[in-house]
Parts: C-alpha cells; structure tokens; sequence
C-alpha cells in the first residue's frame, strides 16, 4: 500500500498480514496515521490515487481480491463485506434520505422492486432501533447516534459474511458509544458475522474482540488473542498504548503515554520503526527490521527483544517513560 | 413553508425597489421627452402645441410624490403608457411580442447551456485527464472569455453570411405568417441555432469548470467512498451522489448568472435583429422613446427578480437542509 505525495511515495502499510475467521472479531488497534484506515480500504479496494496497492494479496474465501474485474468487485462489495465508517456525519448522502441509501445498497445486488427494498429498509432501521417512520428522514434530521445506526443497517443490508467498522463510535459521546457497542455485539450474536473492528482505543476491543492486531507506523508489531494481549502484552509499543488508558477496574496507577510522536511516513526509521520512541533500544535495533514471530501458540510480535530472549515488562516501562518524561 | 414565505416577502421589496427606482431615475434627468421633443423641431412647433404633446402622453407636471402615486397605480394596472416610436400602441403591446422571443431564446440557450455544461463537467470530474477534461475544458473556457457580440458577429459573417447555413436575421422566415405549421416551427427554430448556440457556447465553459471543481471537492467526501462501497455502479454514484451534491452550489451560480445572459441576451439579440427585447431596447433607445426604454428596463430587472425566485424553489427542492432552515 503507498501514497504518492509531494514528497514521494509513502508506504502507509507494509507487510500486514492477518487472516479473519468465521464468526471471529479482529480488533485493528494502533494511533492516528498508523494505516488502520488504510488497510481497510484496501480490502475492498476502494483507494483512489494517489493511493495504490503496489503488491499483496486479498483473498475472501478463496477468491483473490485484487485480481477482481470492476464488475465482479461491485457485486463482491457490500454483499460479501461491507463496511461502517468513522464519521455517520459524513457517510451519509446529505440530499438522500436514509431509506433510499438503504434502498439504493439493496437494489444495487438483488433484483427486487422497490416496494420490496423499502419493506426491508423499514425492517433494517427497526434492528438498529430506529422507528421505521423515520425511513423518509434526511442524515441531517437524524441524531450522530441516530446516523450511526442508520449507516449500520446500511451494513446489514444484504446480511454480509464481513464487517469492517472502521472507528465506528469514535465521533460519538460515551453513553451513545456504549449503546452502538452493546448493539454490534447483539446483531453479532445473531446474525453471525465476522467483524474487523479498527479503533485507536484498545479499551473497546478487550470485552468485544477474539484476536488483536496492533499496529505500528503501517506495519503490525503485534497480534493475540485478545485476552493473552491484555494479560501478557509483549511489544513496547502495545505496552505503551496500554498504559495511555485508565484501567476499567479502577485501580489506581499513572497514565503514562508515548512519549515522542508517530514517525514520518516519507521517511520512516530504519531497522525497528518503532526504535527512536523506545526504552529498549540498542544501536542494531536501528539496522535491522524485527521479523513477526510466534512467541507462544496464537501470540505473534515484532521486536527484537523476544529474538535475544529478554522481554518488556510494563513496570519497568512505566519507570522508564516516567523518567523521560521529567 | 416559512422560507418560501420569507423568500417571497423579499421577491416583493425588491420587486417594489425596482419599480421605485424606475420612476425616480428618469425623473432625477435635466428636461421632459416633450420639451425634446419640441426642441427637435427646431421651433416649428407653437407652445401651444408643446401643451398638446405633453397631455397626448400623459406628461404632468404635478408634485413628483403625486406623480409617483399616479404611475404606481398605472404599474399595478399594467398601464406602461404609449409607445413614441410606434404610436399609438401601447407600450405593453409592443413589449408582449419582444418578451415572447426573448422568453424563447433566453429558456433555450439557458436551459441548453446549462445542461451541456454540467454534464460536461460530471464527465471532465469522473475522466480526469481525459480528453474532455484537458482538451475540452480549456477550449470552451477560451470561448468563454469572448463578449457575446463579438462571438455572434463571428457566427453570423461566416455561417450565415458567407456559408449561408442559416439565415443571418429575425425569428422567423419573412415569408411565413405566424401558426402553428410544421414549417413556421422549422424556421423559428431555424433562426434560433446561431443566437441560441453564441449564448450557450459562451456560457457552456463556465458551468463546466464549476461542475467538475466541486465534483473534484464532493469526491473526496465519505459518502462516496461509501457509495462505492456499497458496490453501487459508477454512473450512479456519479450522479445521484457527486453530480447531484456538486449541483447545488451550482445552482445558486444559475441564478446569479442570469443577470449576464439577459445582458449577453441583448447584444446577441441586436447582431441577428432578434426580435427580442434586446432588439426593441436597442430600438428604443435610437428612436428616443422614453416609455418603451423605461418599461424595457423594468421588464429585466423583474425578469432577473423572477429567475432568482425559481431558482430559491428549485434550491427547496435540491436541498432538504434549506427545508428546515
């Protein structure tokens, strides 16, 4: 995946390889500009130039994504996975009302009339909790909560095996993040869809995710099940974005943070890309880039910490970063 | 329902800001038509007769406020006066047949325009580098920037004139009477290509650049990123969602314009002795006569008041946020 800029290409995701079962919830986790988005968009190739996919594979149960002429890439879309955006602000066709979005999604796959499609997008709306009256509303009549759900039913339209929800409570205050999380997970539930869930906050992920991947200036550093990565999280980085957040048991402890900043895709750190914000560095982990290895069965992470046999550990980062910062 | 009311009590103040300032700009001019008038004649008029004139057009020389009354209560009636140039018709006789050509010519090459432009732009948007949008655009900008009178000279010396393809002036073909024949339509639209086609290749650059640059800017927005991810085929994300988001400003654009074509309307109407109203004014104005000019004026300026109306109801119906405002 790279961007053309002014300043030459960027490779906003390198190397990120991950796979989604059936069923399964993989939580995409890094900061702003760590290529999140990127690798979403990339799934179902919905990247404009500058962007381009300069190599890789995307396969969806056997059928490789990339290769997909532009027709078999309409009817792949949305029927197969589909996706939630960050912002319902601006997901949403402003002079559209929301049942002829859901409508022109439905109609766009099936040869239905548009009684039909319109009696589906009233049921849709009634899944999300919306009043199937509101069908003739506008996106700017409707709540952000509102609007949210709305682009969810959009989603669930054609009942597709995939979901990508790409920071899909991000633009919402936390009562109403609380509510669209509880509700993706009752329609997951029932309907049964493997979700790829990408967010910046790891707190969402804990309680809703099978595996996690973290990523890291377009790279994944780590990825683990969901329950290992909290209890046991190896890389720095992951131990970093962890400490950033205050616990939910509330147990008293120092928010610490990152120091430094994410680094400049145009010319990213060499070696470790993560090096120049890392306690743990030595002058070879500016060289050579760490390989993603299997540390225990299903727990997978990028530094050369684990390849020498030492490791983090999230106290002494704490200590560590503490000092810096002061 | 508030808004159109809103927008209509506006229509009516500026409608009535028209009217007033046609009464009070001619009278704010040094002299009368009638004493021109006699002065043309170079005293071979007794005084007497200069009396006769001024009552034959309703010349009064009452206290201005009484006078503006009497002429609000003749604009209310439609009573525009008579006619100098063409006594004794009255001026809105002489008008009613200008307007109707004026209406044609205008509807069509606006309408024209119009369409072609933006559709050009959706193209010049969704092809970006093709050929419509590097070749194309720059030539329709190039003629653009040409004044309509200019353009329609140009048209009418070598289409016209030396190729003889069409007929170089007046709406229709002097040999035929007014009907609804097959070949009274055939020369009315006959003569309509050269002075429709300056107008529209004048005005078709300018709606297509403005098309495709907030095209260029929609595009960039989430819902057509969604919109494609719903797997929607691309002429349909092109126009029910970037053509039809990118229409709106260019609507407001519309109304704005129709100002400059009326102008533009006039000169090209002149060059082919369309007998619009651009050709009466021009008339007007060489034959001295007063009433036609005054009304004229006044019929363009509630002309562009109208056009501005439509356009605010279009914008009701394009954009369901005005709605609520």
């Amino acid at each position: 995946m790279q961007y053309a800029t002014l300043r030459g290409p960027v490779r906003a995701v390198d190397g990120v390889s991950f796979d989604i079962g059936e069923g399964e919830v993989v939580g995409l986790a890094g900061e702003s500009g760590s290529g999140k988005s990127t690798v979403a968009l990339a799934l179902i190739r919905v990247l404009h130039p500058p962007a381009m996919i300069k190599g890789g594979e995307v396969r969806f149960r056997g059928r490789d994504v990339l290769a997909m002429s532009d027709r078999e890439l309409e009817q792949f879309r949305w029927r197969d996975v589909s996706m939630v955006f960050q912002s319902a602000m601006n997901s949403l066709n402003p002079v559209m009302t929301i049942g002829d979005q859901i409508v022109d999604a439905i109609r766009a796959h099936e040869r239905v009339s548009e009684r039909q499609a319109r009696e589906r997008a009233a049921e849709l709306l009634r899944i999300v909790g919306i009043e199937a009256s509101r069908i003739d509303s506008y996106p700017h009549q409707l709540s952000g909560g509102m609007r949210q759900r709305a682009v969810i039913a959009t989603a669930l339209a054609l009942n597709p095996p995939l979901m990508i929800m790409d920071e899909p409570t991000t633009a919402l205050d936390v009562v109403v993040q609380k509510e669209i999380m509880q509700q993706i997970e009752d329609l997951k539930e029932r309907l049964g869809f493997s979700i790829l869930f990408i967010t910046h906050d790891l707190s969402l992920l804990v309680e809703f995710s099978t595996r996690i991947a973290i990523m890291y200036a377009g790279e994944i550093v780590e990825l683990a099940p969901a329950r290992e990565l909290f209890d046991n999280p190896l890389h720095p980085y992951t131990q970093g974005l962890m400490s950033s957040f205050p616990s939910i048991t509330g147990e008293k402890r120092k928010l610490t943070g990152i120091p430094g900043s994410p680094p400049d895709m145009v010319a990213p750190p060499s070696g470790c890309r993560f090096h120049p914000r890392c306690p743990y560095r030595r002058e070879k982990y500016e060289q050579v880039v760490p390989r993603l290895m299997e540390v225990s069965p299903g727990h997978f992470v990028a530094c050369h910490l684990y390849a020498e046999g030492r490791r983090a550990t999230l106290e002494r980062t704490e200590i560590g970063y503490e000092q810096e910062e002061e | 329902m508030r808004f159109l009311v809103r927008r209509l009590g506006f229509y009516l103040v500026a409608a009535w800001g028209a009217v007033t300032l046609n009464f009070v700009l001619p009278h704010t001019m040094p002299g009368d038509p009638a004493t021109t008038m006699f002065a043309a004649f170079r005293g071979r008029l007794r005084p007497e007769q200069l009396k006769a004139i001024e009552q034959a057009y309703g010349l009064s020389h009452a206290p201005l406020w009484q006078q503006y009354f009497t002429y609000l209560g003749h604009v209310l009636r439609g009573d525009f006066g008579i006619s100098l140039s063409q006594f004794p018709a009255p001026v809105t006789t002489v008008i009613a047949t200008g307007l109707q050509w004026s209406i044609l010519l205008g509807l069509v090459s606006l309408i024209l325009g119009f369409l072609l432009g933006n559709l050009l732009g959706v193209i010049a948007a969704w092809r970006r580098g093709g050929w419509v949008d590097s070749m194309m655009q720059p030539l329709l900008i190039f003629i653009g920037s040409f004044p309509y009178f200019w353009l329609a000279m140009l048209l009418l010396f070598f289409l016209a004139f030396r190729l003889g393809w069409f007929p170089q002036n007046h709406a229709y073909s002097d040999y035929l009477a007014p009907s609804l024949s097959l070949d009274f339509v055939g020369s009315v639209l006959k003569h309509l290509i050269l002075p429709a086609g300056t107008i529209v290749l004048v005005s078709i650059g300018g709606w297509m650049l403005g098309m495709r640059n907030t095209i260029i800017g929609v595009l960039a927005e989430d819902y057509l990123i969604m919109a494609e991810a719903k797997g929607l085929p691309q002429w349909r994300i092109m126009l029910g969602y970037a053509a039809r988001n990118a229409l709106l400003p260019n609507v407001t654009a519309f109304g704005m314009s129709i100002g400059f074509i009326f102008s533009g309307q006039l000169l090209t109407e002149i060059v082919f002795s369309y007998p619009g109203l651009g050709y009466q004014l021009f008339q007007a104005v060489s034959n001295l006569d007063y009433p036609l000019m005054e009304t004229l004026f006044l019929m363009i300026t509630l002309g562009v008041l109208a056009a501005n109306l439509i356009v605010d109801l279009l914008y009701v119906r394009l954009d369901p946020r005005v709605r609520t405002a």
